[in-house]
């Protein structure tokens, strides 16, 4: 039986006023995760990760298809489902009423969990808060208060661990932290299901990955096939000036940065041959494998939209 | 603790915390309002021909105060929790609604007494009161504390602004409970008033409860325990209706 299972999922959110047209945030999305995978879920804003995340967790309900976890639906059986689900919401939310071990205490009572200081304060310590314990969250800065939305989604030891691009504006030592810890638990069989805009993230830590666009899924393979089915090379460069319009619709241009990608040696001579015909000095010439930007870059635009 | 027995204990520490706010503040306002209209019209109105005003006018504010409170306590809570975005810690809990709705009543249910019994301790020391049915006193002072917790928590869940909501208090909540008999007895008003209030329901949480005080009120106890009875299944009804279908929580 599959970790999490997502069946012909649909969500439709009616007109805002007359005259203007429902929004289909997620179209037949289907597939399954199973127990004890690290996998990631892709996409642009608005491509439907949050929406498919929120009906998963029971925040919001499938116009049709159904989402199981472990077997459990999570509308006709939502209290089993929760209880193996353990999510991390993307907003920065706290009670302000609180301390972080109450705020923790609170939520391992709302799940039946009774006598959990002990693994409150191996979380407390495993996240860096244990300092922070007795502190009210508002005195809290926006990274530790992650911290905390992490430890509360873990108080219950869920099997599932769902985390909704829990890296978004967060500092390099709190990342680091996180994975280590997410990948321990992973390790422990825990299943993860992460959104993330950080490929490099996804691409270190998935093994599996699903894209999404526009409600639908674009993709769905292990992360090893993804990155090796993709036009395997690409020829980074910087330049001075700007490129002539024709090159420029085919490359990828950051700033200074050039990359192209290229499937073969000669594709690699051509585009530098363009280079030099233009007038133009290419500086720092490398050849790379692509990389998993690159791979989401070639699948969104090459998606039916 | 079980999960309902949780969220009852969060619900109560929230307002324990601030209880300067939530629970002094309310005694001194209804302490005020006995010191003000006692003083200007313990010599002018004697209601049922004995009891004097400032004694008439005690149950009244206990019970006001019990019904503000009770209102503003799941009201305030959950609407502070939708806008803070806080509830979703609740909503990804497997609490069944059941639990939602004992733990929010109950916990505004508390705070609604307490305020009563912190208004009743102050004002019962300025008038010798009677207690000619105390049964009664505990029966309206319960069923109209749930009665008012579980409107709170269809206000709290209704609202999406904080503007909605003390409009809901004060456009609906304030006028009834103010012309309800508290400052006065309604057959001291023209036929025509005194018709009108029979059709506020919280006329009847009043007279009931002050029935238990003096043995005498403006229409029988037992109207007025039909009339509370009947508002709280049918509150409690929609309320737990609310929360099983996500009403505005879940989307």
């Amino acid at each position: 039986m599959p970790a999490l299972s997502f069946q012909s999922v649909s969500k439709t959110y009616p007109a805002k006023s007359q005259g203007s047209a429902s929004l289909k945030a997620l179209d037949g999305v289907s597939f399954d995760i199973e127990e004890g995978e690290f996998f990631g879920l892709l996409g642009p804003n608005g491509a439907g990760k949050t929406t498919l995340i929120s009906i998963l967790a029971g925040l919001s309900r499938a116009s049709s298809g159904r989402v199981l976890v472990h077997g459990h639906d999570v509308q006709a059986d939502y209290a089993q489902a929760r209880r193996l689900l353990g999510v991390v919401p993307q907003e920065l939310v706290f009670d302000p009423f609180f301390s972080v071990r109450e705020a923790l205490k609170i939520q391992s009572g709302y799940f039946g969990v009774k006598h959990n200081d002990a693994w409150i304060d191996e979380l407390l310590d495993c996240l860096g808060l244990t300092d922070k314990a007795n502190a009210n969250m508002r005195q809290l800065s926006g990274g530790m208060k992650r911290r905390v939305l992490v430890a509360q989604a873990l108080v219950h030891k869920p099997r599932v661990i769902v985390l909704d691009e829990p890296t978004a504006g967060v500092d390099v030592e709190l990342r680091q932290t996180l994975w280590q810890f997410i990948a321990r638990l992973n390790k422990q069989g825990h299943t993860v299901l992460l959104t993330t805009h950080y490929l490099e993230e996804a691409e270190a830590l998935c093994g599996r990955l699903a894209m999404l666009k526009q409600g639908r899924v674009v993709a769905l393979e292990r992360t090893c096939d993804l990155l090796q089915a993709a036009s395997s090379n690409v020829l980074r460069f910087k330049i001075d000036a700007p490129l002539p319009a024709e090159l420029a619709t085919k490359a990828r241009i950051t700033g200074r940065i050039v990359q192209f990608p290229a499937h073969d040696a000669a594709e690699i001579e051509q585009y530098l041959a363009a280079v030099r015909q233009a007038g133009l000095v290419a500086q720092d010439v490398e050849i790379r494998k692509a990389d998993l930007e690159d791979v989401f870059l070639e699948v969104m635009s090459g998606a039916a939209s | 603790m079980t999960g309902w027995q949780t969220l009852f204990y969060k619900e109560v520490l929230r307002f324990w915390k601030v209880s300067f706010q939530t629970i002094a503040a309310p005694v001194l306002t209804a302490v005020l309002y006995m010191l003000i209209f006692g003083h200007v019209l313990e010599n002018h109105v004697k209601v049922y021909d004995s009891v004097s005003y400032t004694a008439f006018l005690v149950p009244g504010l206990v019970m006001m105060s019990v019904l503000q409170n009770a209102f503003a306590n799941s009201s305030s809570s959950l609407i502070q929790s939708k806008i803070m975005g806080n509830l979703v810690f609740l909503l990804l809990t497997p609490l069944s609604h059941w639990s939602w709705f004992f733990a929010y009543v109950a916990s505004s249910m508390l705070r609604g007494l307490a305020v009563g019994l912190g208004v009743f301790a102050v004002t019962a020391w300025f008038t010798p009161l009677s207690y000619a049915a105390p049964v009664w006193i505990v029966v309206f002072a319960v069923l109209c504390a749930a009665l008012l917790g579980a409107l709170g928590l269809v206000a709290g869940l209704w609202a999406e602004k904080f503007d909605q909501l003390a409009a809901f208090q004060n456009f609906v909540i304030m006028p009834m409970t103010f012309l309800s008999g508290v400052f006065y007895s309604i057959h001291s008003l023209p036929t025509f008033w005194q018709q009108l209030s029979h059709l506020n329901p919280f006329f009847y949480m009043i007279d009931g409860f002050r029935f238990g005080f003096f043995g005498q009120s403006d229409v029988s106890p037992w109207i007025s325990l039909a009339v509370v009875g009947s508002a709280l299944l049918l509150v409690s009804a929609v309320t737990v209706k609310l929360l099983q279908t996500g009403y505005k929580i879940r989307h």
